[in-house]
């Protein structure tokens, strides 16, 4: 697979998984040999690994495994390293559903000795696992049912960061997160339920033993590089960044290229977007700096009375999306959504399918009272809780549903980016911006900027990219650091934390593989092209045109042509279902 | 793609990195596309199927970056060549060469980096978005290469008569392209109040360091102020192709539109908080940036990091040279070059570019860098000949 070691001992990855089983209640250790850790690299592509066997069964059957997997350079110096992959089968979707997950969680896991966790099983009653170190304790969580994160975090025992449901999940929400540490959220595709299904209401892990790395000068000139990279980056470093503003820093600038989602993706531009930006936040709740272990960015922001200000999608999905200019409502609406464990996304995408049905506009009141009755599961909640498809459905409106495979569409309006419009379609978790993350060069001009109003090229650039992001995902770092930073930089680190001489190529190889393995689990399970779609508006309704830019509808043909491209591309036949020459050449069969 | 691998093609050319009909490039969607028929097709198509790209460059490089380059090529140790400016150091770190014209060896090159040189035959690079980044790089092993060179023959490391015989002409008929092509261009009188006619000096402004050769045209950046807000050349824009690229930052900070502002967007405010400057223009002009990494200090405690650690103040006649990375890190230029430009109109940031201001408009920044390379080129002449 990648070089040769030179030394025996296993560095970066700890060698070791962790099974635990609900019913009845057991723990075993898994040893799996370098050339699986080789192949799957960790994260994500580890993951992937072993939930194949059982991607045919239903979400809540409870020999389905729910998944916590880090990657090699995760707790060691590479930059960003402090992510990790929470993965099994999508609740809201159907699909593999896997989320990359911030926080201090991964650093834990690998400190307790582990690559990675595994539950199957159902608890008979609500349970909590602790793991310090060694030590795996099942704890009686019944006096957390019913009660916000906040409240929960506070009455569980024990330290280290915890990975929790709340209240949305017991509740049947569909797209419920599993929150890390209260306020990072693996929030897509409703794997709060999952691990509601499992009775499991909360994993905490404390570990000691710092991850060894094959060497430290290697892996710090890798770091010095990728840092030197980060400093130059504009949309990471910069006055108007991230690491400054916050993803929110995003918000002016896809106004300004007229591709923010308005009123439920019947517009593309927010005229009000001045007022809700990420200068507004910092103004009113003088935001300060927060972020994952490990990472030098630090995107997330703090207020100075401790509120959790709001990401760039949450921010402008209630505002632009519902018409809402209050950014006090939109601060609240992100911590009912974090308090419930309920994914900002889905849950504004769903509000905005009901605004257009209903015809209803939703005041900031009401905003607030139909997210809490959606965690509640009452009322009208208990029709929203399902997402916007399942709803649209009810209602007979299901061109209402701004969905891909039922995910809710995050906030770039496909019709101002088509790279991203491919994305959207082809992504096997459904709705995501961040399989291929085209904004990179759409939007932000890195490393190069694309004509985001053309296919040409794009089929291939959407392959590329998602291969790069499923490496990302298995290593574990973050994807913003790669508007700076390389493979190139990446596979030094790697070699510098594992001693396996991999190349840039041979690492998006892997990746290939593992995003490959994606297409062929959804196929399992029935996913074919006529799911590779986005809604009918983007392809009718044009978007709000002005200041010299036309958005008009997606050219159709253009779409399906690309779309056709990107399957031979990949090595998909016509139907988008994987090839049997290309699962033997990628070492998956 | 065949309009895209036109434009870049175009460009190669008219920079000077490459003669028409020496260039063999390909963009990939479901289907190759080639700016020609070349013998070297299908060697390259081995080797597209080898790596997981977008597009792939071969292109034999223009005097003298072809002579250069093999000299290079030829002092090479373990299969590389590690050129010391700011763009090689930050974004590319080695440049590999052989002379092994197969698709394996090549192959294996490129899975390390994103460009090789083949002896005798010319440059191999590639994209994984578009032919731009194929183009970028290209041009920037050919900045790169020519840096090395200059500096390599200053320092004594290249020694053969041969190659001083190529520093001294190249050099003098660099003097002699800089004092002729100068004569075209003319730049609007400032100051400029309106957003467009902001927009259209800097375009002009863009055009004329490019067609002076004062930057590749991908790189160096171009701001205006007109006392509410900076007008900055967007990150990754080329400075001949400026239209549409051209963000408003406001100095109040309430829009971030300006993310995609230029990297050097805070050293660029920070001129203006400093100085009566309206104009910023940043080029990479070689000669600049070679002399700026002249230096005989030995032995010497930064010898490696005096990029961006150097404490000495050092001049080149009374232009000065400071240390500085790109952006906004410790190390970030924009710590280092405001104080410099507060008593000169440019400053050089070693072995990277040379900033200049203008205090109503673009002629008197232009002037200035052309003046500072002009001065460069003659005093590594100068040298040269003893």
């Amino acid at each position: 697979m990648f070089g040769i070691r030179k030394k025996r001992e296993m560095n970066g990855w700890r060698g070791k998984i962790l099974r635990i089983e609900l019913s009845p209640r057991s723990v075993s250790f898994e040893l799996p040999p370098i050339e699986m850790y080789e192949k799957w690299i960790g994260g994500k592509g580890l993951a992937g690994y072993y939930i194949r066997p059982h991607i045919t069964r239903a979400f809540d059957d409870p020999a389905m495994p729910l998944c916590f997997f880090t990657g090699p350079l995760v707790d060691t110096p590479a930059p960003t390293s402090g992510r990790m992959t929470i993965a099994s089968r999508s609740p809201l979707t159907g699909t593999v559903g896997d989320t990359s997950a911030g926080g201090l969680l991964g650093t834990h896991i690998k400190r307790a000795g582990l690559d990675g966790i595994i539950i199957t099983g159902k608890s008979v009653e609500p349970v909590g696992i602790i793991i310090q170190d060694d030590d795996i304790r099942f704890m009686d969580a019944s006096h957390l049912r019913g009660k916000p994160i906040s409240e929960r975090m506070s009455l569980i025992p024990g330290e280290g960061p915890v990975a929790l449901i709340g209240p949305s999940a017991e509740n049947g929400v569909l797209f419920s997160s599993i929150m890390i540490d209260g306020h990072y959220s693996s929030g897509r595709g409703g794997l709060g339920c999952v691990m509601a299904s499992k009775n499991l209401l909360y994993l905490r892990v404390h570990g000691s033993s710092k991850t060894s790395v094959f060497d430290d000068e290697s892996l710090r000139r890798a770091r010095e590089e990728i840092m030197r990279l980060v400093a130059a980056s504009p949309a990471l470093s910069g006055e108007f960044g991230f690491s400054n503003f916050g993803t929110g820093a995003l918000l002016d600038l896809v106004n300004a290229r007229r591709m923010t989602p308005s009123n439920n993706f019947t517009e593309t531009y927010f005229p009000e977007a001045g007022m809700v930006n990420a200068y507004r936040y910092r103004e009113r709740y003088s935001t300060k700096k927060t972020g994952c272990a490990g990472c030098q960015i630090l995107c997330k922001k703090k207020g100075a009375d401790g509120s959790i200000i709001p990401e760039f999608e949450t921010m402008s999905h209630f505002t632009a999306l519902l018409g809402n200019t209050d950014i006090d409502a939109v601060v609240e609406a992100n911590r009912i959504c974090n308090e419930a464990g309920m994914d900002t996304i889905s849950a504004a995408v769903t509000l905005s399918a009901y605004s257009e049905i209903t015809g209803e506009t939703l005041v900031p009141k009401r905003i607030i009272e139909l997210l809490e009755a959606i965690a509640q599961s009452k009322g009208e909640g208990a029709l929203l809780k399902e997402g916007s498809f399942r709803y649209a459905q009810r209602m007979g409106k299901p061109d209402a549903s701004m969905s891909v495979k039922k995910l809710e569409l995050p906030a770039y309006d496909p019709r101002g980016a088509y790279g991203m419009a491919l994305a959207y379609a082809m992504s096997t978790r459904g709705g995501c911006h961040l399989r291929a993350y085209p904004i990179s060069h759409e939007i932000l001009r890195k490393p190069v900027a694309t004509d985001r109003f053309s296919f040409s090229g794009k089929a291939r650039i959407i392959k590329i990219s998602e291969d790069l992001n499923a490496v990302i995902d298995s290593l574990t770092a973050c994807k913003f650091i790669f508007f700076a930073a390389t493979l190139e930089e990446f596979a030094l680190a790697f070699k510098g934390a594992t001693g396996l001489s991999a190349t840039a190529q041979e690492l998006l190889r892997a990746g290939e593989r593992i995003y490959y393995h994606d297409r062929l689990m959804n196929s399992l399970n029935g996913f074919s092209a006529d799911d590779d779609d986005l809604p009918a508006r983007f392809f009718t309704m044009p978007g709000s045109s002005g200041d010299g830019i036309e958005i008009p509808p997606i050219d159709r043909h253009a779409f399906l042509s690309a779309r056709a491209a990107y399957y031979a591309i990949r090595g998909l036949d016509e139907q988008g279902h994987p090839a049997e020459k290309k699962l033997k050449e990628l070492g998956l069969i | 793609m065949r309009e895209l691998l036109k434009k870049f093609e175009s460009r190669l050319i008219n920079q000077g990195l490459c003669e028409d009909g020496h260039i063999l490039f390909a963009a990939l969607d479901d289907d190759i596309f080639w700016n020609k028929n070349g013998s070297a097709a299908s060697l390259l198509e081995e080797v597209i199927a080898g790596l997981n790209i977008a597009s792939i460059l071969f292109a034999k490089p223009a005097e003298p970056y072809f002579s250069i380059l093999n000299a290079l090529a030829d002092k090479a140790a373990n299969g590389f060549f590690v050129p010391k400016d700011s763009e090689t150091r930050t974004f590319f770190h080695d440049i590999p060469v052989t002379d092994i014209f197969d698709a394996q060896t090549i192959i294996a090159a490129l899975r390390r980096r994103r460009s090789i040189y083949i002896k005798d035959r010319g440059i191999i690079t590639y994209g994984t978005i578009s032919p731009e980044q194929a183009f970028v790089v290209y041009s920037s092993t050919c900045f790169s290469s020519y840096v090395k060179f200059f500096s390599d023959i200053l320092y004594g490391t290249m020694l053969d008569d041969a190659h001083n015989d190529i520093a001294l002409m190249e050099a003098t008929r660099y003097v002699q392209f800089l004092s002729e092509c100068k004569d075209s261009i003319s730049l609007r009188k400032g100051p400029f109040t309106a957003r467009d006619e902001i927009t259209n000096a800097m375009i002009e402004a863009g055009n004329a360091t490019v067609h002076c050769r004062l930057v590749d045209s991908y790189f160096g950046n171009i701001s205006y102020f007109n006392g509410d807000s900076i007008f900055i050349s967007q990150t990754a824009s080329s400075l001949d192709d400026l239209a549409g690229c051209i963000d408003e930052c406001p100095l109040d900070g309430s829009s971030c539109a300006g993310i995609t502002a230029s990297s050097e967007f805070t050293a660029h405010r920070e001129i203006y908080a400093r100085t009566n400057a309206h104009a910023i223009l940043h080029g990479h002009p070689k000669f600049s940036v070679i002399m700026s990494m002249q230096c005989n200090k030995k032995p010497c405690e930064f010898e490696n990091e005096c990029y961006r650690r150097c404490p000495e103040k050092r001049w080149i006649d009374d232009v000065p040279i400071v240390p500085g990375e790109i952006g906004t890190g410790k190390f970030g230029l924009c710590h280092t070059l405001p104080p410099a430009l507060e008593k000169s109109k440019g400053a050089i940031v070693y072995g990277h570019g040379l900033f200049t201001t203008g205090e109503n408009d673009f002629r008197e920044a232009f002037e200035t860098m052309y003046n500072i390379e002009m001065m460069c080129a003659r005093r590594y002449v100068d040298l040269l000949r003893g």
